[in-house]
């Protein structure tokens, strides 16, 4: 079929191998076939044109879309009975509770004129999602053939391989089928394959060879390549519009894009510009630096007292609890950083991360690091609550556990650093492991 | 009025909920356990009209902060589906991902009230770009089911509103219980397709301007919903973009690195973000307090029905009670006032109605030529005092307003500090500063400082003309420098000191440096004259508010001290005499609670219940004069028994103790502190 070899590139061997599980429209097929391959491995976009072009009755459904069983089913019925009845115009939506039902519901839909005598296929992409709903579910689509008694095929495809899928009762294997990432030399190919109809093909392959220069190093997913390719190619055809290079001049045309394709690596890739932006920025031709990205906004504006409330809970997740006499206590002594812990506190508390501490530690501390007099109103309790919300702290124990609940701080160093600055308080000194 | 000037120095939320409770029974209120004399009817009218007054006066501020945030992402949203339209056969536009619109939308922590903001937003965009404008919470939207459920049912509504508006019928099928994507796109397929064909392509109005209106979808609280709700809508959605055109707003709280963290790479690929920052809020309260002191102050001080305009204020003062008089009389700053007049006219004062109502017009109208001037002094040592490094008296107005109003300002160490800053300045700073004092004093209609501005023109025409001057100057200072003759090194040593000691006894100080010296000693010396404290100015309680310690117990709730003095002294709150007692020992007719509550706070942190519950009974039944061998005694222990069953439990439900296992029959306390 020289039609779709135009239509799916790099992929021969994977379509054969499946045209020749597929056989003759009324052969009865393989159970179960499952596709697995990295993103943008080409999965969906191979099953779907081969299932298309060789007009093969197949219902594709979309398994995070699906997120009840109910919506699941009822899609796969409903869509196949949209095949087979499209002649008598529109059919009434069914309704399907479980597998059980689905499965008298399928034998029903597909006794159908048009689909009684060939292999009906259901596609489920992003089967991974299949894991997380009820338990007979998986198994059920596995078996589907044998349980139904018709001539059908269920393929999954996933990011996952198979073996974290498999579940311990009732599965059958199904045919596994590997899509391999595409290799530089096939980006190459199937990115130049799409080039714009105002200028040559080998011009393209020339800018997709510079594009695949800068950019395989860190990204080799297609769809990201070739969204980056359109976007970087005016700036690449440019000189060319300017008439101050011509197609074949390609030395001048690589010097002019190189940094440009550079910066968009940090900058769109990383999604920090969104890309209509880069788009304008590319337009009026200003500098890319001078546009802030997503990350560079880091100041957070916090009320007074959830400032010290953000500190008390970052010394209360970071420092031993042992250790609060030390630093809150006038007349603590000489406490010896080596002699006075035990083995296990002698690592670093910040390699460890941040522990749970009550919530009357992070009072006490609150209330000896303010130089005011605090009292415990609402209002200091309302904020904390608020800085829960805004995840700069979380509520470790259970929500409904009235009597010490347990918090943890989630900032980072950095960050409390900065809090700590604008509030003359010297964190540092008060941290154990900076000591 | 004080308090509206103010409030143009920052912005605050309305507290619409707060007038609500409040203007219910106010005015019983103000009526209650007070006489007649006293006005209250005028008092809670004025009011009422000083309130309305600032509230149409913040809300428009606030308006005017929020419109040019609104206006800059209407034009994104407009913008960035008129493209998807325009480019639909462009081979760019093909071949690239399609990005979902997404307007970040950093809107701070200190702003309390977002859904304010997001009303108005929501309004605003169905005006100008659609009417599909949903916004979600993330307590609402658990998992995808009661996001998408929530979703279509506004959707719906909205549907239905601009139905209703075009007087058309439509039958909503609202009662289904599943939603899913596909359901929701083909709905508002249908949808976009009855609305198209009836209006021709001239007659449509804004809110229409596009052959399928986008679907707003506002996150208000971006940081709360949980990453796979988020991730699994993007991906469905971005699946359907091409048949539901939707926009995303998020309303970030904190910084927008949460973006970053919340969302995949996979999953932000998927999304056209744009920034949005609202204005850094430095916002303070004053309004709200402003707006609460007006409360307490129209209740508490009969006098305050002289609050109000000044050509009204006199017309009150005839009106006067003799009532209201003797309150006048007993006010301590009109008592002080009297102390400094001549012996007659104190007798005067003090007996005679008329004369005193004649002299309190005259005190009211001093007060207010006081206030007006205090406020221009203010603003122009505002502009003077905020172009300085560190800002020694505060960044804003209104902390400025704050120490003006605490203390006496020019015994601060502070204000000597800016004097002394202010002698260092440069010239150009100086003469900006001076244009901008200029401009406050000419803004002000009131001619009451007008020789001031008059003062403040002529010292930027001396500055001027200094540069004409400037020239010699450096002329003269450069014959200055004459080199030294070759001497040794004692001599030298010798010639230097001479000359350093010349210099310092005869410096000459340039012009500019003199101005510069008149000029600073003008503004201590406006400091002075004006911005005395309130207090002193005769008259000042029926404008101003000082007692600020009971605002703060009215706005700082603690419910720990609310709940421990009501169980602890029951007699607070009930005003029952009979439960008024000594410190330290219970009163056995107190409510059960209190007395468990009472014998708890003797125990250690382990509460054996046994021993609590005889205690228990041995303060009740000594409460009911019970004769313990009564023949229904047997029944009325397990009354008590049960009474204090209730009381501990309850003490569980407050969160003072909890159920331990440590011990048998124990129960641990959760709170420290005796009694």
């Amino acid at each position: 079929m020289p039609h779709l070899e135009n239509m799916v590139l790099c992929r021969e061997s994977q379509v054969s191998t499946l045209q020749s599980l597929f056989g003759e429209r009324h052969h009865f097929s393989f159970p179960s076939i499952f596709i697995y391959g990295h993103t943008a491995s080409g999965k969906t976009y191979v099953t779907q044109t081969l299932l298309k072009t060789l007009e093969l009755p197949h219902v594709f459904v979309n398994c995070v879309e699906c997120f009840t069983l109910r919506l699941l089913l009822e899609q796969i019925l409903n869509k196949l009975n949209h095949l087979s009845s499209s002649e008598n115009g529109c059919p009434t939506e069914i309704t399907c509770e479980t597998f059980n039902d689905f499965v008298h519901l399928f034998k029903q839909v597909t006794k159908a004129e048009n689909l009684k005598d060939q292999t009906v296929y259901i596609v489920l992409d992003k089967a991974e999602c299949l894991r997380d709903m009820e338990a007979n579910l998986l198994p059920g689509f596995l078996r589907l053939q044998e349980l139904t008694d018709r001539n059908v095929t269920v393929i999954f495809l996933s990011e996952i391989v198979w073996e974290k899928f498999r579940s311990n009762t009732g599965c059958f294997e199904p045919f596994v089928l590997y899509f391999p990432d595409y290799s530089i030399g096939n980006l190459q190919k199937i990115l130049s394959h799409d080039h714009p109809p105002e200028y040559s093909a080998d011009f393209y392959a020339a800018y997709i060879n510079i594009l695949l220069g800068v950019f395989y190093t860190v990204c080799r997913d297609l769809k990201e390549l070739r969204h980056l390719a359109v976007l970087n190619f005016p700036k690449y055809c440019e000189p060319v519009v300017k008439g101050e290079a011509s197609e074949r001049d390609t030395r001048k045309l690589w010097r002019n894009i190189e940094p440009h394709l550079k910066k968009a690596m940090q900058t769109v890739y990383l999604r920090e510009i969104s890309s209509s932006q880069w788009e304008k920025l590319q337009k009026d031709d200003t500098d890319p630096g001078q546009l802030k990205g997503l990350s560079a906004y880091t100041h957070v504006e916090l009320p007074y007292y959830s400032k010290f409330i953000l500190i008390a809970a970052y010394l209360a997740s970071y420092n031993p609890a042992r250790t609060d006499k030390r630093f809150f206590l006038k007349h603590h002594g000489k406490i010896k950083k080596t002699n006075f812990l035990k083995k296990h506190e002698k690592t670093s508390n910040h390699l460890l991360g941040p522990k749970p501490f009550p919530l009357d530690r992070l009072l006490a501390i609150l209330y000896s690091i303010v130089d005011s007099r605090v009292a415990p109103t609402a209002n200091i309790f309302s904020q904390i609550t608020s800085l829960v919300t805004l995840q700069l702290l979380a509520l470790v124990s259970h929500d409904d556990q009235l009597g010490g609940p347990k918090y943890k701080c989630t900032v980072s160093l950095d960050f409390i650093r900065a809090i700590a600055r604008t509030v003359n308080f010297d964190i540092i000194k008060y941290l154990y492991d900076f000591l | 009025m004080a308090t509206s000037s103010v409030s143009k120095g920052c912005f605050v939320f309305r507290p619409d909920f707060k007038k609500r409770k409040v203007s219910v029974p106010i005015e019983d209120y103000f009526n209650k356990g007070k006489n007649e004399s006293e006005d209250s009817k005028l008092r809670f009218e004025t009011y009422r009209l000083i309130w309305q007054q600032m509230k149409s006066e913040t809300e428009q501020l606030q308006e005017e902060l929020n419109k040019n945030l609104f206006d800059s992402l209407i034009e994104f949203l407009q913008k960035s589906y008129s493209g998807f339209q325009k480019n639909s056969r462009n081979w760019g536009y093909q071949t690239k991902l399609r990005e979902i619109p997404t307007a970040a939308l950093i809107l701070g922590v200190n702003v309390t009230d977002h859904d304010l903001t997001f009303r108005s937003l929501t309004e605003a965009l169905q005006n100008n770009v659609t009417p599909y404008v949903v916004s979600l919470q993330a307590k609402d939207c658990p998992d995808m089911k009661h996001f998408l459920q929530k979703l279509v049912s506004q959707l719906m509504d909205c549907y239905v509103d601009v139905k209703s508006k075009e007087e058309e019928r439509v039958q909503v099928t609202k009662k289904k219980t599943h939603y899913s994507m596909d359901s929701l796109s083909s709905w508002y397929m249908t949808v976009a397709q009855k609305t198209d064909p009836k209006m021709p392509r001239k007659k449509r109005t804004t809110s229409s301007k596009w052959q399928s209106p986008p679907v707003v979808l506002i996150l208000k609280d971006m940081e709360s919903f949980t990453t796979k709700v988020l991730q699994d809508f993007i991906i469905i959605s971005s699946e359907h973009l091409h048949e539901f055109p939707l926009i995303l707003i998020f309303g970030i709280a904190t910084s927008p690195i949460i973006i970053h963290r919340l969302l995949s790479h996979a999953v932000s690929s998927l999304l056209c973000i744009e920034l949005f920052q609202s204005l850094s809020c430095k916002e303070h309260l004053t309004t709200m307090l402003d707006k609460l002191s007006l409360l307490e102050h129209f209740y508490s001080q009969p006098l305050s029905v002289l609050c109000c305009n000044l050509p009204e204020a006199k017309r009150r003062v005839n009106f006067l009670s003799d009532n209201q008089c003797e309150n006048i009389r007993r006010l301590p700053s009109f008592r002080r006032y009297v102390e400094k007049q001549a012996s007659g006219k104190q007798v005067a004062l003090l007996t005679n109605e008329r004369f005193l109502k004649e002299e309190t017009q005259l005190l009211l109208e001093n007060l207010h030529i006081y206030h007006t001037n205090y406020f221009l002094v203010l603003r122009c040592l505002h502009k003077f005092t905020s172009s300085l490094p560190k800002y020694p008296l505060g960044r804003q107005i209104g902390e400025l307003y704050c120490t003006c109003l605490e203390k006496n300002i020019w015994d601060s160490e502070e204000y000597v500090s800016v004097l002394q800053l202010l002698r260092m300045l440069a010239k150009d700073e100086l003469m900006t500063i001076l244009q901008k004092c200029l401009k406050v004093f000419k803004s002000s209609s009131e001619k009451l400082l007008g020789s001031t501005a008059k003062k403040i023109q002529e010292f930027l025409a001396q500055f001027q003309s200094l540069d004409a001057d400037a020239k010699e100057e450096e002329d003269a200072s450069g014959s200055q420098s004459k080199g030294l003759p070759k001497t040794d090194l004692y001599h030298l040593q010798k010639s230097l000191l001479e000359m350093k000691e010349l210099r310092r006894t005869s410096k000459k100080q340039t012009k500019f440096e003199v101005l510069r010296e008149k000029v600073v000693n003008f503004i201590d010396c406006l400091v002075r004259e004006y911005l005395l404290r309130p207090e002193t100015q005769p008259l000042h309680e029926v404008a101003y508010f000082s007692a600020a310690h009971a605002l703060r117990e009215h706005l700082n709730a603690a419910p720990r001290i609310a709940l421990h003095t009501a169980l602890n002294n029951p007699y607070y709150y009930l005003k029952n005499e009979a439960l008024k007692s000594e410190e330290g020992c219970i009163p056995n007719i107190a409510p059960d609670i209190c007395i468990a509550y009472k014998l708890h706070l003797e125990c250690s942190r382990l509460i054996n219940l046994v021993d609590w519950s005889e205690a228990f009974a041995t303060v009740v039944t000594a409460a009911e004069k019970m004769d313990a061998n009564s023949t229904t005694s047997e029944e009325m222990n397990e009354i008590i028994h049960a009474r204090f069953i209730r009381a501990v439990s309850e003490l569980e439900l407050l969160g003072f103790i909890k159920p331990t296992k440590q011990k048998t029959d124990h129960v641990a306390r959760l709170t420290w502190g005796g009694c």
